[in-house]
């Protein structure tokens, strides 16, 4: 078996944990002002309170894991969209220390809430457009970034950008949908069906964009045989999203969520097909960038050892805080 | 603001700006952790509440401390890539595989546990909800022995096998590149310091409560148990640090000639010196008052023995000296101050006066802070200390930037100076606030939110339980205006 093959499944596992997981937080930043100053708001906190922390580890797994099985990738990467990854890194400043701070300031929590929102926000935006500056491709010249300052802007990274900003609004909603009761619910509930609805746009519009964005995504989605195996992901894709337009209608409890989390992963699976086997569209592949055999041996080990703890204990703590906010909260 | 500086150097301010501020964060959390752990062992073993309102008062404290060492840490695995791509490319085969572990086994378990040590503590039972803490503990070591093998390699690296291309590439034993031979020294002289640095913040703020309020029996706790880390702890660091040089010394001995500001050789033995301004162009330490033959006594053990200094080494491979060797003389000063510190307060114990004696209390107060000094100034005389390289001997720091201009890298320099001094000064202020509250019986832990009815009993009942913080909830506040 390929390890190449291997720690590219392996870092995109982390990425979509992180997506999906720190996601859903972001996702209620983003909406946190749709939400009333006071009982609403804090409840909605709450229900990520203990578990925001843990969910953003994954993207130290993301980026510490393409450093360290990729090195190529990350050190073309991260240069490529440097002010994007800086912003992300101050967004999540703000994002992380407003969980703590807006309780130990009653008398500034309207400033820490707008910091809790921005901050993912900025986060949230710069992610989708980190990924849109890969999917473009990035201009490489031997082993480093030869690219110039602003090719991470563009209106395809800007439509990312924003469908990324719906997407977590999406997860945001459909956990608030899970978690909260009564009035605050129902106010989930409509934005989970509105961020549903532009998150299925603007999937649709980023997907039809890919199209046009080069011969070789195109010859991939659009010609056989590689169509048989491309095709299912549209398909599959179309299904979940009116599976979830019905049950973020009437479900009460996690069905949401979890269909939303199945768009994403079929977002996922389309990425993955567009871009394989690249890891730096169009020069660099996983085979270029990867890491020698004894790196990746290594690190093997280290994942087969610990991921069935983290996951399990992850899946634990997670269980200790189950239930309704409202009607558990802390006690 | 940022004129006529090249792209290397703002990289090189941008990485010492955020790696300074991030390390005040878990070299207080390292030790707060422990020190949590041990409170509510106590509380377990003896029943005695005291711990628990000790625990509960410090957890609030850790909540905030770990929230910022967290954020600011995320920027340092990010740091890497952005402004020093060359390294990551060149390094990562070797120091990648390190980090990928500090996440796995030190991240994930510390934040995994976290939401169960603060707010967990009614919805599992006591050794469950001690186990997390006792995680959370393991994982900020874990941490730090993962990222201080990585430095280590840094500045002393074995183990590896140059490839074409100039990646480095681990040999065929990776036991060897993580206890690399300045790992053992480093770690010990890390973590120590990290226990002292919490130690020091503990007696500090346990002084201030007793210099208002003697008969607080929660400020003589602290300060007692901080004082007895004071008393046991600072002399074994002196010697670990003395350990720790003698290592430098072997591996890397033009830090340590730049530490004792010897430009040149002494062939009969060299002196230590107190005081001296490094002047590089010169190649002479001007206005120098030194103890004669000290400096050999100290690194080597005897009376005469020679030491080469900075003119057997090539200017271009020569570390800058000034912030070396006085980063260096303010961390020795502040250890004796430390130790001094503890000897003090083992006398007032022995004495029967160390709840009384206000001179110690204000002397400690003064020092609350000063574990942050040491360490700081500890990692100044490490990593400036090993310039001109990034990779000892190997990779000069100023082949491992990424291909970034010069603006880029000050704009970008420019925002987290901004950010982090807004929003850690505030967090820091948050956190002095509660410090200057006085710890007391039924202290409130860090739950907070006022979600469902107050409850006094939770699934292991007792009254020193608490649910919410209410006293600080926006929603109260809003809804009584």
């Amino acid at each position: 078996m390929d390890l190449t093959v291997i720690w590219a499944f392996i870092i995109a596992f982390a990425v979509f944990a992180y997506v999906v997981m720190d996601g859903f937080d972001l996702g209620i930043g983003i909406l946190f002002p749709a939400f009333q100053p006071g009982q609403g708001r804090n409840r909605a906190m709450n229900s990520i309170a203990p578990v925001w922390d843990g969910n953003e580890t994954w993207l130290v797994l993301g980026g510490g894991g393409l450093f360290a099985a990729f090195p190529l990738a990350y050190a073309i990467i991260l240069p490529a969209t440097y002010p994007l990854i800086i912003a992300m890194l101050l967004g999540l400043v703000f994002r992380g220390v407003a969980f703590e701070y807006r309780w130990r300031d009653p008398g500034h929590a309207k400033f820490w809430d707008a910091a809790f929102t921005g901050g993912s926000l900025v986060a949230a935006l710069s992610q989708g457009m980190v990924l849109g500056a890969l999917l473009q491709g990035i201009e490489v010249e031997g082993r480093a970034y030869a690219g110039s300052w602003w090719d991470w802007l563009t209106p395809y990274t800007l439509l990312t950008g924003v469908g990324t900003v719906a997407g977590y609004a999406l997860l945001g909603a459909t956990w608030l949908v899970w978690k909260l009761d009564g009035e605050a619910q129902a106010k989930a509930r409509k934005l989970a069906f509105r961020a549903a609805l532009a998150t299925m746009a603007l999937m649709g519009a980023v997907s039809l964009y890919n199209l046009g964005l080069n011969d070789d995504y195109a010859a991939k989605w659009l010609t056989a045989p590689e169509i048989y195996y491309a095709a299912p992901v549209p398909v599959l894709t179309g299904v979940v999203a009116l599976w979830l337009l019905r049950a973020i209608g009437k479900e009460n409890h996690s069905k949401p969520f979890w269909l939303a989390l199945a768009l994403f992963g079929m977002g996922m699976a389309g990425l993955g097909v567009t871009i394989w086997p690249n890891v730096v569209p169009h020069d660099v592949t996983i085979w270029d960038a990867a890491a020698p055999h004894r790196s990746q041996v290594f690190m093997l080990v280290g994942v087969a050892l610990t991921m069935p703890l983290i996951i399990g204990y992850t899946a634990w703590a997670y269980w200790v805080f189950r239930g309704k906010v409202g009607d558990e909260g802390y006690h | 603001m940022f004129d006529g500086l090249d792209a290397l150097l703002l990289a090189r301010i941008q990485f010492a700006f955020t790696v300074s501020f991030h390390f005040f964060f878990p070299a207080f959390s390292i030790g707060l952790a422990s020190y949590l752990a041990v409170l509510e062992g106590l509380w377990l073993k003896t029943g005695k509440s005291v711990y628990l309102d000790l625990f509960k008062y410090w957890v609030k404290i850790f909540a905030i401390v770990f929230a910022m060492g967290v954020v600011s840490g995320i920027v340092m695995s990010y740091q890497f890539g952005t402004n020093w791509s060359v390294f990551s490319d060149l390094a990562g085969p070797v120091i990648g595989p390190l980090m990928a572990y500090e996440v796995l086994t030190a991240f994930f378990l510390e934040a995994g546990f976290l939401g169960v040590m603060l707010f967990g503590m009614n919805k599992v039972g006591r050794k469950l909800h001690f186990f997390a803490t006792l995680m959370v503990a393991a994982g900020t070591f874990v941490s730090a022995f993962w990222i201080l093998s990585v430095n280590s390699w840094m500045q002393t690296p074995v183990g590896y096998e140059m490839a074409a291309n100039g990646q480095f590439l681990p040999g065929d034993s990776w036991i060897a590149i993580i206890f690399n031979p300045s790992f053992p020294y480093r770690l010990v002289h890390t973590v120590l310091a990290a226990y002292l640095t919490t130690a020091f913040v503990v007696g500090g703020v346990g002084a201030r409560h007793l210099l208002k309020d003697r008969a607080n029996s929660h400020a003589r706790k602290m300060f007692s148990m901080a004082m007895w880390m004071a008393t046991l702890v600072a002399p074994i660091q002196i010697m670990a640090g003395d350990m720790h040089g003698l290592n430098t010394m072997e591996h890397q001995p033009a830090k340590v000639m730049a530490m004792e500001g010897h430009y040149e050789s002494h062939p009969d033995g060299a002196p230590f010196y107190v005081f001296g301004i490094p002047n590089d162009e010169e190649q002479r330490l001007d206005y120098a008052v030194g103890i004669p033959h000290l400096s050999s006594l100290i690194l080597k053990h005897e009376w005469d023995a020679p030491l080469a200094g900075l003119d057997t080494i090539p200017d271009d491979e020569q570390p800058p000296v000034f912030m070396v060797f006085w980063a260096f003389r303010i961390m020795v000063a502040i250890g004796v101050a430390m130790l001094g510190i503890g000897l003090w307060s083992l006398f007032a114990r022995w004495r029967g006066r160390l709840y009384e004696w206000n001179l110690l209390h204000r002397a400690a107060l003064v020092m609350a802070p000063s574990g942050f000094l040491a360490v700081l100034c500890g990692w100044i005389t490490t990593e400036v200390g090993r310039q001109p390289y990034v990779i000892y001997g190997l990779l000069r720091t100023a082949d491992a930037a990424s291909p970034l201009d010069a603006p880029a890298v000050g704009a970008s320099l420019l925002a987290f100076i901004v950010v982090y001094f807004t929003v850690f000064s505030v967090g820091i202020w948050y956190i002095m606030r509660l410090m200057s509250a006085a710890p007391k019986v039924g202290e409130m832990g860090a739950k907070r939110g006022d979600t469902g009815p107050i409850r006094t009993a939770g699934i292991t009942p007792g009254p020193t339980q608490n649910p919410g913080d209410a006293d600080v909830l926006p929603a109260a506040k809003e809804e009584a205006e």
